[in-house]
């Protein structure tokens, strides 16, 4: 494992074939005595293909981090380009138009709706963006047999167990062929073996040569899954490591 | 979308049923209430909606209600046959007299004696018997519930003798009137007869009823009555609404018809609202994950309004039917009858409903819009 930086990009390409550049990113909550400071000037780069770990303990500012990347939440300073795109200066309606389109999400609770099932569920980005239901189940149907839940696409959520519904939930992050994935601890509800699968199961299907993958979490078991890995401590970042993937054992491969 | 929003709603049966339940107690409740009130408020002055062959009452200048006009002097009648513009003019009587029955018993009644040559007045529309047999000495007609009422558990027959105020009457016919407020019998009598049941009565008529001549605005008739007469002067629907607006401004009824609609509307409104933004808060995090994904602001009013407008539409449909499927069943017993469901009362409960969801839709809107999409992420 070798350490690329302390901190600032952690790439050299140019900023052009980067997935996600942040550079100074500050974001503070609140004002006067009661004002938080989340993130206090974050570089990062993200490549294509690879997938991006973003670790560290709680409240280090990983959660707010990838929010600003995902275009939910406003930087208050700093720039950021996603996909190309400054998000930063970006409108509301384009911005929504944009996570719609470019941006998949796979949350550690999960968040299906209850009363659909894994078909339905799964094909919500794309009745989202306005296609026919059909069409939408179609794609659902392909990308649930893809993550392995051929035989149990027809059940509801509570009828699935955690590492079902995780991976009902990275079907639906890419039903519509998003450029970035953004996964929030998406091991964090499950037990060791299921968070095994679901990483994976993103190594797998979800690395694409141009997609990117940003997952956030605290659980080490899987860090050896990450192309590289940031760490982060009271709001910046403090370490970036790129592990020698050649040998930690992972052959990108289901087990 | 609209799919989505519909699976999100029908998925969990209990609360959709316990929406839809909510609205149809309360669309039931408001629209009963309303129904009856509106149909013993009409009853107030069921008599006067049932003449229709005349269209001006005339009366001593102090009356508020059909109830209490007092005996005019007959000579009236001739001054108010004399105003420009009156085509005809005849008597009416309204009163309230006892009959006694063969076996004993005795039963309040309101009696209208009606012009002895022209009928104006009597029964539209005979269930037994002939118009014309009411020009027959001491003849009377009673409507079909004042007949059930007097004589219970007896089919319709004509020939029956009573006395009214210790005179001699003889039932010639059973016919339809509207239920009158108390829901006493109703006798249709020609005015001889009444004549001749309150002999002590210096004067029997208490109402003058007017034909303007065909062309003439009866408004401008009324005024000229009132001018020529001092009399006063109204048209049907005036004097419909003088005798309501009595009913309603001293007596107790709309105080206990509006406590009882506004109890509907706030239990509709809590329930139906409470259920409907616990609703929207147990799937918050859902439309915090569907904003994430994309969806817009408008896109989640529109879900969200048509959620709330499938649960009215059926909760609303489904209250209407019950209450008119009341209404069809206790219209066969006499206190209730002729109050049924009523188009004012659909269309204001249509509307009651629809600030209630309004109301719903708005609190469970406002947490839903200023819902942050990062939301998603806390876990």
């Amino acid at each position: 494992m070798s350490v690329v930086s302390k901190s600032g990009p952690v790439q050299s390409a140019r900023s052009s074939e980067l997935a996600v550049q942040c550079r100074q990113i500050v974001k503070e909550f609140g004002v006067g005595e009661t004002k938080t400071v989340a993130l206090r000037g974050v570089d990062l780069d993200v490549l294509p293909g690879q997938m991006t770990l973003l670790v560290g303990q709680s409240g280090c500012g990983k959660t707010t981090l990838i929010s600003i990347i995902a275009g939910l939440l406003n930087a208050t300073s700093g720039s950021l380009s996603v996909l190309g795109e400054d998000l930063i200066n970006m409108s509301g309606s384009n911005l929504v138009r944009f996570r719609q389109k470019n941006i998949g999400f796979v949350f550690q609770q999960y968040n299906l709706l209850p009363t659909l099932n894994a078909i339905e569920n799964a094909a919500v980005p794309l009745i989202i963006a306005g296609q026919p239901r059909r069409q939408a189940f179609e794609a659902a149907k392909k990308i649930l047999t893809l993550v392995g839940l051929g035989s149990r696409m027809h059940l509801l959520p509570n009828q699935l167990s955690g590492g079902q519904q995780q991976r009902v939930a990275i079907a639906r992050a890419l039903v519509h062929e998003p450029r970035l994935l953004v996964c929030d601890e998406p091991t964090a509800a499950l037990d060791a073996h299921s968070g095994q699968t679901v990483m994976e199961l993103l190594r797998k299907v979800a690395l694409q040569p141009d997609r990117a993958v940003i997952v956030v979490t605290h659980d080490n078991r899987v860090f050896n899954f990450g192309d590289t890995i940031i760490h982060m401590d009271d709001g910046v970042v403090s370490k970036v490591e790129v592990p020698d993937r050649s040998s930690n054992g992972h052959n990108d491969s289901m087990h | 979308m609209n799919w989505l929003a519909l699976r999100m709603l029908t998925g969990d049966r209990s609360k959709y049923l316990s929406l839809i339940l909510s609205i149809t107690f309360a669309t039931l409740l408001m629209s009963q209430q309303v129904s009856i009130f509106m149909g013993i408020v009409t009853r107030s002055a069921s008599q006067i909606i049932d003449v229709r062959d005349a269209d001006i009452w005339v009366m001593d200048n102090k009356v508020r209600y059909i109830d209490e006009a007092p005996y005019l002097p007959s000579n009236e009648l001739q001054r108010v046959r004399g105003v420009p513009g009156v085509e005809w003019a005849v008597r009416f009587h309204k009163s309230n007299m006892t009959a006694r029955l063969p076996d004993g018993n005795f039963r309040n009644l309101v009696v209208l004696g009606v012009d002895d040559a022209t009928l104006v007045g009597s029964p539209r529309e005979m269930i037994l018997g002939e118009l014309s047999s009411l020009s027959k000495p001491n003849a009377v007609f009673i409507d079909k519930a004042g007949y059930e009422y007097m004589w219970p558990h007896q089919p319709f027959r004509i020939g029956q003798e009573f006395q009214l105020n210790d005179r001699r009457v003889v039932l010639e016919g059973i016919c339809k009137a509207s239920a009158p407020f108390t829901t006493l019998p109703i006798i249709y009598t020609r005015f001889t007869e009444i004549e001749r049941c309150l002999p002590a009565n210096r004067n029997v008529m208490n109402y003058i009823l007017v034909k303007p001549v065909a062309g003439r605005d009866p408004l401008e008739v009324c005024e000229a009555i009132e001018e020529q007469t001092s009399l006063m002067a109204l048209t049907q629907d005036g004097f419909f609404w003088r005798t309501i607006d009595y009913f309603l401004g001293s007596t107790g009824i709309p105080i206990n018809f509006g406590i009882t609609i506004a109890l509907g509307f706030i239990v509709g409104a809590a329930v139906a609202g409470q259920t409907f933004y616990l609703f929207t808060l147990e799937n918050l995090k859902q439309f915090g994950a569907l904003k994430a994904m994309g969806v817009t602001n408008a896109r989640l009013i529109g879900m969200i309004l048509l959620q709330a407008s499938v649960v009215s539409g059926i909760g609303y449909g489904l209250g209407m039917g019950v209450t008119a499927i009341f209404f069809t069943f206790t219209n066969r017993i006499a206190p209730m009858a002729g109050i049924h469901l009523t188009t004012v009362a659909a269309s204001g409960v249509g509307f009651a409903v629809l600030v209630i969801i309004l109301l719903t839709s708005i609190f469970s809107l406002r947490k839903v819009l200023f819902l942050e999409p990062a939301v998603v992420f806390r876990g």
